[in-house]
C-alpha cells in the first residue's frame, strides 16, 4: 500500500467534522466499494447511499413484460446481457418465458446481437437496450450498422437513461455525489459545474481502490469548507469536453423521452429513444407492444433502497425471501445492485 | 486401422482390441496391465487412499493440455492430498463414434506420459463407443490407489487457528483457458492451464512437514471454494492477504474485463495447504524448488473468529467477506 493510499485511509478513519452522506450512482462503484471493504474504512460520520447506478436495478418492471411478450407473444428471439433474464416481470423473468420455450439468448455486446441476426434472417431478433451514457453509443452503433448492412430482422428494445435528470430527482436525497467516471468520459464535466452553481455538490471518481478513496476524501474535504463544489478527481479518463464523437452519433439516432425508473418513477427527460426515422429499429413500434400497466406488487423495498431512505437490511424481504439465488427486487439480481452486495459483501465483521 | 473410431470399436470383438493394442497398451502398457478381467496387484504396506474422478471438459484439447493429461492429473493429485503415494490407476472411455483415431493417440499419450512422470501404473480399464451426439467427443473416469506415508494425516477439518495458508502458484489459469478456448467472448489473450501432476512437490513438502494439517486440490470452484469448504469442516475462521494472491497477469486481465473474481476460478495443478506457522517457510522453500509449484506463496491464514468465514484483507487494507461461491461459472471445466 502507498503512502498516499495510507494517508487518505487514515483521513477517512479518523473524520470527525459534520455528519456527510454520499450517494454513489454508478453500479461499478457500489461493486468495487464493497469488494475493497471501503465501507468499513470509513468513519461513522460518513454514510455511503447506493443510488440508482445499476443498470439493471432501475429497469421498470413493464420493460421485462414488454421483453416477455416480444419472446412470447411476438416470436421474437430476444437477446440480452445476462443480468436481464432473471429480473421477475409481473408475470414472470425472460427466463420463465424461456422455459416456456422463448428463445432468449445472452450476448456480451449489441454487436454480437446485430452479428446473430445477420446470420438467422428467419427470426425477428430484438436486442435488449437497457444502460447510460456509457453504453448506449455502443447499441447505437448496432443500429447503425444493421442499416448499413442491410439487416431489416434487427432491432432494439429501447430503456436507455441518461445521468443528469437522476442527479436532478436524487439531489435531495444526499450531500454529495460521487459522479460516475465513465459517464462523465462521454458527457464532459459541465453538468458537474452547473449542479454545483445549483447548489448541488459531487466529486468525479475513478474504479481502483485508491481512486475511490481519494475521491472520497476529496468529497469529505470540500464538504466541510462548507460551500458547494465539484472536483474532477478522475482526471486521467475525464475530460470537460467528454466525448463529442460518441454523443454526436446517439444524438443522430436518438432523442431525449421521458423515462421510468423502477423504484423512482417517470423523470422527465431522463432517457433517450430512437428517432422517428429509424423506427423499424425500434422493437416497440416495430412489433405493436401493447402498453403495459400492471404493477407488480409485494413488500420488495428496492425503491427506497436507491433513493437511500433505507438500507437493504432494513427491507423484510432482504436475505430471507430475496437472496441472489431467488431475486425479488431487482437491486438483488444485478452483482451491482445494492441489495447484492449487502447480501455478499456485507455482515458484521 | 481406421482414422476414426466406430461403433464396432466398442464391440468388445477384434476392433476393440485393435484399438486396446495400437492406442492403449502403446501407451499405457505396465507389467500390470494385461488382457485378464481385473489387475493383480501386490498388496502395499500402510494405510491406502482410494479415489475416482470424471471428467467431460470441452474443449477435449486446451493450452496446457488435454482431457487425458487431466484425467491421470485429478486422480493423482486427489491421492496425494491425502498425503498418499499414487500406486495404480485405472480409466475408463467412453467415446463418440467418429472421433478421430490421431486425437485419441495424442490423449493416451499424454495419459502415459503423466502417468510415467509420478511413477503411477495404469492397470486397467474399459472403452465404450457411444452413437454420435450421445456424448460430447470423450469422457474419461479415472479411478486411482495410493499408499500414505506412515505419520501422516491430512483432512479439511484440521486446519487450527495459526496455520498458514499457501497456494502452490498463480491461480485460475486452468478456468481461464478453457473460457478463451471456447471464444464466446472473442478475448484475444494467452493462457495456459496450469494442469499438472503434483505429486512430487507434496512428496517434498511431507519431508519437512509430515504435521501437515490440510492439503486440498483447488479444481473446479476454485482457491475461494476450498477455503470456504474448510472454514467450515474445520470450524474456523480465514484471512486472506488479497495482494499476496498470485494471479498472473493475463489471468487478471481477462477477470477484470468480464467481472469474475480469480478466488473461483478453476485450477488443475493447484493445491491449498494449512499447516503450523513454525513450518511455513520450510513448506515454501520445499514447493519453490520442485517443478509445477515455483510460485508457491503463503496467501493468509487461520483465525478464531468469524467462523466459517472467508475475510479478505483488501489491496487498500479495507476488510471485507469473500462473497460465497454461487452457481458454476462455467460448466465442464473438467
Amino acid at each position: 500500500m502507498s503512502e498516499l493510499t495510507e494517508r487518505t485511509k487514515k483521513y477517512l478513519e479518523e473524520y470527525d467534522g459534520p455528519e456527510i452522506r454520499i450517494m454513489e450512482v454508478c453500479g461499478t462503484h457500489t461493486h468495487e466499494i464493497f469488494r475493497q471493504g471501503i465501507r468499513r474504512i470509513l468513519s461513522p460520520k460518513i454514510s455511503l447511499i447506493s443510488g440508482p447506478g445499476c443498470p439493471v436495478c432501475v429497469t421498470p418492471v413493464k420493460y421485462i413484460d414488454e421483453a416477455v411478450y416480444l419472446a412470447l407473444e411476438s416470436g421474437c428471439t430476444v437477446t440480452t446481457f445476462g443480468d436481464l433474464v432473471r429480473v421477475p416481470g409481473s408475470s414472470m423473468s425472460l427466463a420463465g418465458a424461456r422455459a416456456r420455450g422463448a428463445r432468449v439468448k445472452v450476448v456480451y455486446s449489441p454487436q454480437d446481437s446485430e452479428k446473430y441476426a445477420s446470420e438467422h434472417p428467419d427470426e425477428q431478433v430484438v436486442f435488449l437496450s437497457v444502460g447510460f451514457e456509457t453504453t448506449t453509443p455502443s447499441d447505437v452503433l448496432a443500429v447503425k450498422n444493421a442499416i448499413r448492412d442491410g439487416i431489416s430482422n434487427f432491432s432494439i428494445l429501447t430503456s436507455n437513461k441518461t445521468m443528469p435528470g437522476a442527479y436532478e430527482a436524487m439531489r435531495r436525497s444526499t450531500d454529495a455525489f460521487l459522479y460516475p467516471g465513465h459517464v462523465h468520459a462521454i458527457i464532459g464535466t459541465g453538468i458537474c459545474s452547473e449542479l454545483a452553481v445549483a447548489g448541488t455538490s459531487g466529486v468525479i471518481a475513478g474504479f481502483t481502490g485508491d481512486e475511490l478513496l481519494s475521491a472520497l476524501a476529496v468529497t469529505v474535504r470540500k464538504f466541510s469548507e462548507g460551500k458547494p463544489f465539484w472536483v474532477n478527481a478522475y482526471p486521467r479518463v475525464v475530460t470537460d469536453e467528454g466525448s463529442p464523437a460518441a454523443r454526436a452519433l446517439v444524438d443522430r439516432y436518438m432523442q431525449p423521452c421521458d423515462a421510468d425508473w423502477r423504484g423512482i418513477g417517470v423523470i422527465e427527460q431522463s432517457g433517450v429513444e430512437l428517432r422517428d426515422e429509424y423506427s423499424d429499429y425500434d422493437s416497440r413500434r416495430k412489433y405493436n407492444i401493447p402498453e403495459f400497466k400492471t404493477e407488480y406488487k409485494t413488500a420488495c423495498r428496492c425503491g427506497e433502497v436507491l433513493q437511500g431512505k433505507i438500507t437493504p437490511e432494513d427491507c423484510p424481504l432482504f436475505g430471507k425471501a430475496c437472496n441472489p439465488e431467488h431475486p425479488v427486487g431487482a437491486c438483488m439480481v444485478s452483482g451491482e445492485g445494492a441489495c447484492s452486495a449487502f447480501y455478499l459483501y456485507g455482515g458484521k465483521l | 486401422m481406421s482414422d476414426m473410431v466406430t461403433l464396432a470399436h466398442g464391440s468388445g470383438g477384434s476392433k476393440t482390441s485393435e484399438l486396446i493394442e495400437k492406442v492403449f497398451r502403446k501407451n499405457l502398457g505396465n507389467r500390470y496391465f494385461t488382457s485378464d478381467d481385473a489387475a493383480v496387484l501386490p498388496r502395499p504396506e500402510g494405510r491406502i487412499a482410494m479415489s475416482t474422478d470424471g471428467f467431460i471438459v470441452s474443449p477435449c484439447v486446451f493450452p496446457g493440455g488435454n482431457i487425458g493429461k487431466l484425467s491421470v492429473c485429478g486422480t493423482v493429485n486427489d491421492l496425494a492430498c491425502m498425503g498418499a503415494r499414487p500406486l495404480y490407476l485405472t480409466c475408463s472411455y467412453v467415446i463418440e463414434e467418429g472421433f478421430p483415431i490421431e486425437e485419441l493417440e495424442v490423449i493416451a499419450e499424454s495419459m502415459g506420459k503423466t502417468a510415467r512422470e509420478v511413477g503411477v501404473n495404469i492397470v486397467a480399464g474399459d472403452t465404450k463407443v457411444a452413437g454420435r451426439g450421445q456424448v460430447d467427443k470423450i469422457f474419461i473416469t479415472t479411478a486411482g490407489v495410493g499408499v500414505i506415508a506412515d505419520g501422516v494425516s491430512t483432512s479439511g477439518s484440521f486446519a487450527r487457528p495459526g496455520d498458514k495458508i499457501i497456494v502452490t502458484g498463480d491461480i485460475g489459469r486452468h478456468g481461464t483457458a478453457i473460457l478463451l478456448e471456447r471464444d464466446d467472448f472473442g478475448i484475444d489473450a494467452e493462457v495456459t492451464s496450469d494442469c499438472a501432476p503434483l505429486w512430487v512437490p507434496v512428496e517434498a513438502v511431507l519431508k519437512v512437514c509430515p504435521e501437515m494439517h490440510v492439503i486440498r486440490d483447488a479444481t473446479r470452484g476454485g482457491v475461494g471454494t476450498v477455503l470456504y469448504e474448510i472454514a467450515g469442516e474445520a470450524g474456523v475462521g480465514i484471512n486472506i492477504d488479497r495482494a499476496a494472491v498470485p494471479v498472473a497477469p493475463e489471468v487478471a486481465g481477462v477477470t477484470g474485463l468480464l467481472g469474475l473474481e480469480p478466488l473461483y476460478l478453476a485450477c488443475e495443478g493447484r493445491m491449498v495447504m494449512m499447516c503450523p506457522a513454525e513450518y511455513a517457510d520450510a513448506v515454501t522453500a520445499a514447493l519453490s524448488s520442485c517443478r509445477y509449484t515455483e510460485g508457491a506463496t503463503i496467501i493468509g491464514e487461520v483465525t478464531s473468529d468469524n467462523i466459517g468465514k472467508v475475510v479478505i484483507t483488501t489491496e487498500i487494507g479495507g476488510q471485507t467477506f469473500l462473497p460465497k461461491p454461487g452457481n458454476e461459472l462455467l460448466p465442464r471445466i473438467c
